[in-house]
């Protein structure tokens, strides 16, 4: 399995995502920019990544320019035919704008922007990105602006009926509570993932925790997991 | 194309009094004359009087910054030659860093104020072809309680995380403090710090006749106009009128501007690159064709700008961000062009380099400026003065002081629960978590916290270890003492990070210089700067001056902000300060001193403003420094922190809270309890060991105690133990107690 990771301008944490998934999970990656279109060298078992940073400034909303761009129109195709795709911080608003995601990522709670280590806490066994991270908390780094996760009451029935909410945020002992949760996000929820299980997106940044010398593997894990589980 | 400057029409005609309204004295107004041999007509005043301002030609402080050491082993260019300054780091690596402020903007428009002063200082970095992988604030505002200073901390703080976090450069340091002074004037230092490879360097220079000068990102408008004389003036009520010299930021475009710049240059294509900072095109065309011993033909109606029919003064003056001058080898500019049209960036050809040193700016085939480079520029033809200066006359105040009419604490556990909700010692991740720390993946300070934060130099095994300080009320008190602790303490953080410090970049932060006895603060300051860098070897590689930090009820506190860059060879070298675990020994190193002058205890509990600097001596530092430096290599200490602001009381406080373990520590009954808790006496550092290591602890210390005045001591005071504070046996409660307190304190003025 290989990854892709797309650079839009504005992207800035496309080189921690490459970084990580090279050099800490020793992962073959090749790097698409946004003007291009191209993902034929990409299989169903491969996984595109959507990093985080500013796409295009993120002047008007968040993800919304990026999502017209060239390569999102592949990226969207390649979803749909089932590929993997993998959305962090704005890589998750970009799929939501895109619609293969539902819900929003609204203004945090406070109004400020938020950087800090955080606990996430998975209890989703069918998701590969999940199964092997269930049941325990897990330190991952915030940093975002808009990153509470809302949706209306139907659609987030659905996403717990489906079993489609991969990560909440949690204290460090894994209690999902209001004090553990660092934007507002409705019920907690920190990452998500479509019907047909092949979609990711979250907000926390599991590339940032992926690396000794910081002090924090956590990410590793998460990243682990979808590997193992292809 | 016309070959004479017109001066004949009504509005080019310039006299004294126009040069005294655009900030120039009759004096310089000679000498323009003299340069030109005529009278210059209203655009080019208007460019003298931006470049010749202080904060473009340094004219009232350069005599005194020459006197600081500019020169190591380690420098690769020398101070002001530059941008910024480049420092050899070892394995074939070059840092690059600086530290430049943005008060006045700030002052007048708090979150385009302090964006812009990010964005600026990127790009000094940038420019000279680094990558920025690590940004720090230093930042002073006014009492806390006020709320025009809440209004400016919410929108500074905004203003920097706004540009930082889109940019994609981790905040990983900073400081923050509150004192009355700065109600009118706060203080915005921020510092870049970017790694280059040797060799892949681009200077800010043009030469080579007929090369293309091509003008880069933005749109240029009337934003900023004048903005360096804005910050050359002290700011009063009519300030809010000059909105228009405020710039506004556009990060996502220096985002872009970066890629490409750094994508640029290892195609060879370009002869220099300069970043448009103050004064825009004036600056860069000027201080690129001195530098190159060249001249520049500018056509004006070539650049992009944002709004029509823009004049030239304007257009030459104009501050807009994000904009780069380029000048590239002719026959290179298909490459240069197909780099910026990948990032979907502007670059227009706007002229050409010229043998004969003059710039000559066109509009419309109009011949609007013909000027010598060199005279515009700091070295060349700006003016340099000497002011005088006066011993202040607060001084009195200081010298009355008596530390023995003041009565010892009686509680010190109350004093202590005050002292940590003070702001100048409470948490401040109000503001630290609205920064991204973590972008780029390289800071190691995130989940290991050292008193100089730790930033990763990916492709080897090193580190930097970079800190911004400046504890402003010692320099009020002994200007030069107090310029000597800045650099000391920058010195100590790093070496307590296990760090070796190899040079700094400074922002000297003061009232206006017309003042004498402001004057008199900055002349000591930087005498006791450059004691301070010679004796710890840490020369300086260049920074900036802000001036007319003053309003009418007086100026700022003497600030002169030291950001230091220390290396370590091997990140394994690291000293954090958190304890470690139960059952460590806690030891002091340096000297406990019956002393509590300046600090925050007497300033702030007792209320006491006139007292001198805490104690400090040169060569003590330096043996306590060295001492620390000689323990880590032994691989001994498990934790190091340094006595600052609070004492040694917060000192452990801030080791036990970052680990969640208490502690059990003795007073020692030779003086006074505030002092031994509260005082800020320098030059002291809180060590923790494990117990099997104490004797090779002892005779290491053993082997650095002399019997000399300066030589370094040490005193055994407790021990880490179990999530109580004990303190002479008194049961002073939870660490966990303690640092809710410590958090909340901050954010309580401002949610």
């Amino acid at each position: 399995m290989k990854f892709g990771v797309v650079t839009f301008p504005g992207s800035n944490c496309d080189h921690d995502m490459i970084d990580s998934l090279r050099k800490d999970l020793g992962q073959e990656v090749i790097e698409l920019w946004h003007k291009d279109k191209d993902l034929s060298m990409f299989s169903k078992e491969d996984c595109i990544v959507i990093p985080g940073g500013f796409s295009y400034g993120d002047y008007l909303r968040c993800g919304a320019i990026a999502r017209f761009s060239p390569m999102m129109q592949s990226v969207i195709e390649f979803a749909n035919k089932g590929g993997r795709v993998i959305g962090v911080c704005n890589g998750f608003q970009i799929l939501c704008e895109a619609g293969l995601l539902p819900g929003a990522l609204l203004r945090n709670a406070n109004q400020q922007f938020v950087c800090k280590n955080i606990f996430l806490k998975s209890e989703n066994t069918a998701a590969s990105i999940t199964k092997d991270v269930t049941g325990r908390p897990l330190m991952i780094p915030v940093a975002h602006g808009e990153g509470r996760y809302y949706a209306d009451d139907a659609t987030l029935e659905q996403l717990f009926a489906n079993n489609q909410v991969l990560f909440r945020y949690c204290d460090e002992f894994g209690n999902i509570v209001d004090t553990a949760n660092p934007n507002g996000a409705i019920r907690n929820i920190a990452g998500i993932c479509n019907k047909e299980r092949n979609v990711f997106g979250m907000m926390p940044h599991p590339e940032r925790a992926t690396s000794n010398v910081l002090g924090n593997t956590d990410g590793q894990l998460i990243f682990q997991s979808l590997i193992n589980n292809n | 194309m016309q070959t004479n400057v017109e001066t004949t029409d009504k509005f080019s005609q310039t006299t004294v009094e126009t040069a005294e309204q655009l900030g120039l004295t009759a004096d310089e107004f000679e000498r323009i004359i003299g340069i030109l041999g005529r009278t210059p007509n209203f655009t080019e005043l208007s460019m003298y009087s931006v470049m010749w301002s202080e904060h473009c030609s340094y004219k009232n402080s350069i005599v005194w910054l020459k006197t600081l050491p500019r020169e190591g082993d380690r420098l690769l260019v020398k101070a002001g030659e530059e941008n910024a300054g480049l420092v050899d780091i070892g394995d074939g690596y070059a840092c690059v860093f600086k530290i430049e402020s943005h008060n006045h903007p700030s002052a007048i428009e708090p979150f385009q104020g302090a964006a812009t002063g990010v964005g600026g200082i990127h790009r000094d970095i940038f420019t000279m072809g680094a990558r920025p992988i690590a940004a720090l604030n230093s930042l002073r505002f006014g009492n806390i309680n006020d709320k025009k200073t809440q209004h400016l901390i919410k929108g500074i703080v905004h203003g920097i995380g706004h540009y930082g976090n889109c940019f994609g450069v981790p905040t990983v340091g900073g400081e923050a403090y509150f004192e009355d002074c700065y109600g009118t004037n706060p203080l915005v230092n921020a510092m870049s710090v970017g790694v280059v490879k040797v060799g892949q360097t681009v200077s800010a220079t043009s030469y080579g006749a007929g090369n293309p000068v091509f003008i880069v990102g933005s749109a240029t408008g009337k934003d900023g106009i004048g903005g360096a004389s804005f910050a050359s003036a002290n700011i009063t009520e009519d300030s809010v009128e000059d909105l228009p010299s405020v710039q506004v930021g556009d990060p996502f475009q220096e985002k872009k501007l970066l890629e490409a710049c750094l994508e640029i240059i290892p195609t060879g294509a370009l002869v220099g690159m300069q970043d448009m900072g103050a004064a825009g095109i004036t600056c860069s065309t000027a201080e690129m064709s001195a530098k190159g011993e060249h001249g520049m033909i500018i056509h004006l109606d070539k650049v992009p700008t944002r709004q029509e029919n823009m004049k030239a003064w304007e257009m030459l003056l104009s501050e807009s961000q994000e904009r780069m001058l380029i000048v590239v080898h002719k026959g290179k500019e298909a490459e240069v062009l197909k780099i910026f049209d990948k990032w979907d960036l502007h670059c227009v050809q706007i002229g050409e380099v010229t043998k004969e040193k003059q710039l000559k700016f066109y509009l419309n085939g109009h011949l609007e400026a013909d000027v010598p480079a060199e005279s515009l520029v700091l070295g060349g033809g700006a003016p340099q003065y000497h002011r005088a200066y006066t011993e202040p006359a607060y001084f009195e105040k200081i010298k009355a002081f008596d530390i023995h009419k003041i009565p010892d604490t009686l509680h010190a556990r109350f004093a202590a629960e005050r002292l940590v909700k003070l702001p100048n010692i409470a948490s401040k991740r109000w503001i630290y978590t609205q920064y991204d720390s973590m972008v780029g993946t390289a800071n190691a300070s995130t989940n290991a916290p050292s008193d100089a934060s730790i930033v990763t130099v990916k492709g080897t095994k090193k580190a930097l270890a970079v800190t911004t300080d400046c504890n402003s009320r010692y320099v009020f008190a002994d200007p030069q003492v107090g310029g000597q602790i800045a650099v000391a303490e920058a010195a100590r953080n790093i070496v307590c990070s296990g760090g070796e410090p190899v040079a700094i970049t400074n922002c000297l932060n003061f009232g206006n210089p017309y003042d004498p006895e402001v004057y008199y603060q900055f002349v000591y300051a930087l005498k006791g700067m450059g004691e301070a860098c010679r004796k710890f070897n840490t020369p300086v590689t260049g920074g900036n001056v802000s001036f007319y930090n003053q309003s009418p009820d007086g100026p700022v506190y003497p600030t002169p902000t030291i950001g230091m860059l220390g290396v370590l060879d091997n990140i394994s070298d690291r000293l954090t300060l958190n304890f470690k675990a139960a059952g460590h020994l806690v030891y002091v190193l340096g000297r406990s001193r019956n002393d509590i002058s300046s600090s925050e205890y007497l300033h702030k509990l007792i209320g006491i403003e006139y007292s001198p600097a805490p104690h400090f001596n040169l060569e003590e530092e330096l043996h306590l420094q060295q001492a620390v430096t000689k323990l880590n290599k032994a691989g001994i200490l498990q934790s190091a922190h340094d006595v600052s602001e609070g004492g040694l009381f917060i000192t452990l406080l801030e080791s036990a809270m970052a680990s969640g373990l208490g502690f059990e520590v003795n007073t020692n009954a030779n003086f006074r309890k505030d002092a031994y808790l509260f005082g800020e006496s320098q030059s002291r550092v809180v060590v923790t060991i494990r117990p099997e290591d104490k004797e090779k602890f002892d005779s290491i210390m053993h082997s650095v105690i002399d019997a000399t005045e300066v030589s370094v001591r040490v005193e055994k005071i407790g021990v880490v133990k179990g999530e109580q504070i004990s303190i002479d046996g008194e049961d002073w409660g939870t660490v966990l107690d303690w640092k809710h307190q410590y958090d909340i304190a901050l954010e309580s003025h401002l949610a």
